[in-house]
């Protein structure tokens, strides 16, 4: 770890809550709403320190075992791109299929982990 | 700024309403991203009216919509065919000085999608809405084409072909959208007698009180095509607002929805053409997600909000992996 503590995990929850705790309250209509938005995205970059690295070396191993191929996972998803549009990847493929659903599930944990959607996925995957 | 521009919307007011008429109660309305939108009412002599003006906004546009002007001819339209539409009051034009526009009458009632599928005193309405949509939507989809200004047509092919455009244009490199894409172009329905598509009918464009739907709004989409595009349009999960299970807006069912377009004379329309659209729409929308944050990323418009839409991109991966995956089935 190249920092002292806090961690950058315990400063954003520390900004977190001054929001919500002393801020918020004595906000009302337009600038309340920015505030709110303002902690959405905080929430967005606390769930991705917390799960990203995590999340990325699953979806890269992945990505490596469908495709038969190696690199870095920003190249690997550049060769699926490239396979679905010369349609040697389509979606009668259940195991891409599969694929994608592991990385839009590990995204959706990130991005909205409320999204109706994401919630009936998780119930009956 | 709003001063000058309180003044201009006067002189612009005693232009159309005489001399004597005054622009009271003028407020600015947090309206949709692309539009600046006021309320405000004009007293004359004689009487009282409320309403509102949309200007269009200076930033990029995801697809080229209508001119103000043309706009509010299609709501013109639309109401003499029996649509439920705000009456237009005035266009803005060069010498008014306050941009592209056009007033219309102020409709009171609740449009927030989240809302209006919550609120108890709006439980009559959302059970009589699924009919009241089909009828709507059947009655705009049968306007006399020479009662309409010229206005783009856009075939399920050139639609799907101005997405791929769009995508490329992006630079996203998205497996998810890639299938759509591949999906949508597997799926192309046959071409059908051409229509009034509205263009954007959903929660959030409708206004609506405790007996139901009031007006559609939002007329800047609006071009010729195949009208089972608003009906695929209003079924994608994003408008569902967390309601997933009624997929009409997260009020209704398809089948309700469908026998009552029928019985208001719209055609008969199979569920894989709607299913086309429904895809297309998800699409669309995320597409647009990502437009936000491209215009938030180059500095076009420098808003936290557009920087926070972007990452709902990825709740339509999931809602078209889900809608392509019943094909497997």
């Amino acid at each position: 770890m190249p920092s002292n503590r806090p961690t950058s995990a315990e400063l954003l929850d520390a900004v977190q809550k001054f929001l919500k705790a002393e801020i918020l309250p004595a906000l009302s209509g337009s600038s309340k709403y920015q505030v709110q938005v303002a902690l959405t995205a905080l929430g967005i970059v606390g769930r991705e320190i917390a799960s990203a690295d995590q999340l990325d070396a699953a979806e890269a191993a992945r990505l490596e075992n469908l495709l038969h191929a190696g690199g870095s996972r920003a190249e690997l998803n550049r060769l699926l791109c490239a396979r679905i549009r010369e349609r040697r990847a389509t979606y009668r493929d259940a195991a891409l299929i599969e694929h994608l659903r592991l990385t839009t599930m590990g995204k959706m944990s990130i991005d909205n982990p409320k999204y109706a959607t994401y919630l009936q996925a998780r119930e009956s995957p | 700024m709003a001063e000058e521009f309180a003044q201009l919307l006067a002189a612009a007011v005693q232009r159309r309403f005489g001399e004597n008429a005054r622009v009271l109660d003028l407020k600015s309305l947090s309206g949709g991203a692309s539009a600046e939108t006021w309320a405000f009412d004009v007293q004359t002599l004689e009487a009282r009216w409320p309403l509102i003006l949309q200007r269009m906004a200076g930033a990029g546009q995801f697809q080229a919509s209508l001119d103000r002007a043309l706009q509010a001819e299609v709501q013109s339209a639309a109401l003499r065919g029996g649509v439920p539409v705000a009456a237009v009051s005035f266009v803005l034009d060069d010498a008014d000085r306050i941009g592209n526009g056009y007033a219309m009458a102020r409709i009171e009632g609740e449009t927030l999608g989240p809302r209006i599928l919550k609120l108890d005193e709006l439980a009559a309405a959302r059970a009589g809405m699924t009919q009241q949509c089909g009828s709507i939507l059947a009655r705009i989809h049968q306007l006399d084409s020479r009662s309409l200004p010229p206005l783009p047509i856009r075939s399920a092919r050139e639609s799907l072909d101005a997405l791929r455009n769009i995508y490329q244009r992006l630079e996203a490199e998205l497996p998810v959208f890639e299938l759509a894409l591949q999906w949508l172009e597997d799926h192309l329905p046959a071409p059908v007698s051409a229509t009034l598509v509205h263009g954007d009918f959903r929660l959030g464009n409708l206004i609506v009180g405790p007996e139901g739907i009031r007006a559609v709004l939002d007329w800047e989409m609006a071009h010729i095509g195949d009208p089972a595009e608003d009906l695929g349009w209003i079924c994608v999960p994003s408008w569902r607002f967390g309601e997933l299970k009624r997929e009409v807006g997260g009020f209704g069912h398809l089948q309700d929805l469908l026998s009552s377009y029928e019985s208001a004379g719209g055609l008969r329309v199979d569920s894989t053409r709607i299913k086309f659209w429904q895809v297309y729409g998800c699409l669309k929308w995320g597409l647009v997600c990502l437009f936000f944050a491209f215009q938030f990323l180059n500095g076009d418009v420098p808003v936290l909000e557009r920087a926070v839409i972007g990452r709902r991109t990825s709740e339509t991966e999931l809602d078209l992996l889900r809608l392509m995956s019943t094909e497997l089935n």
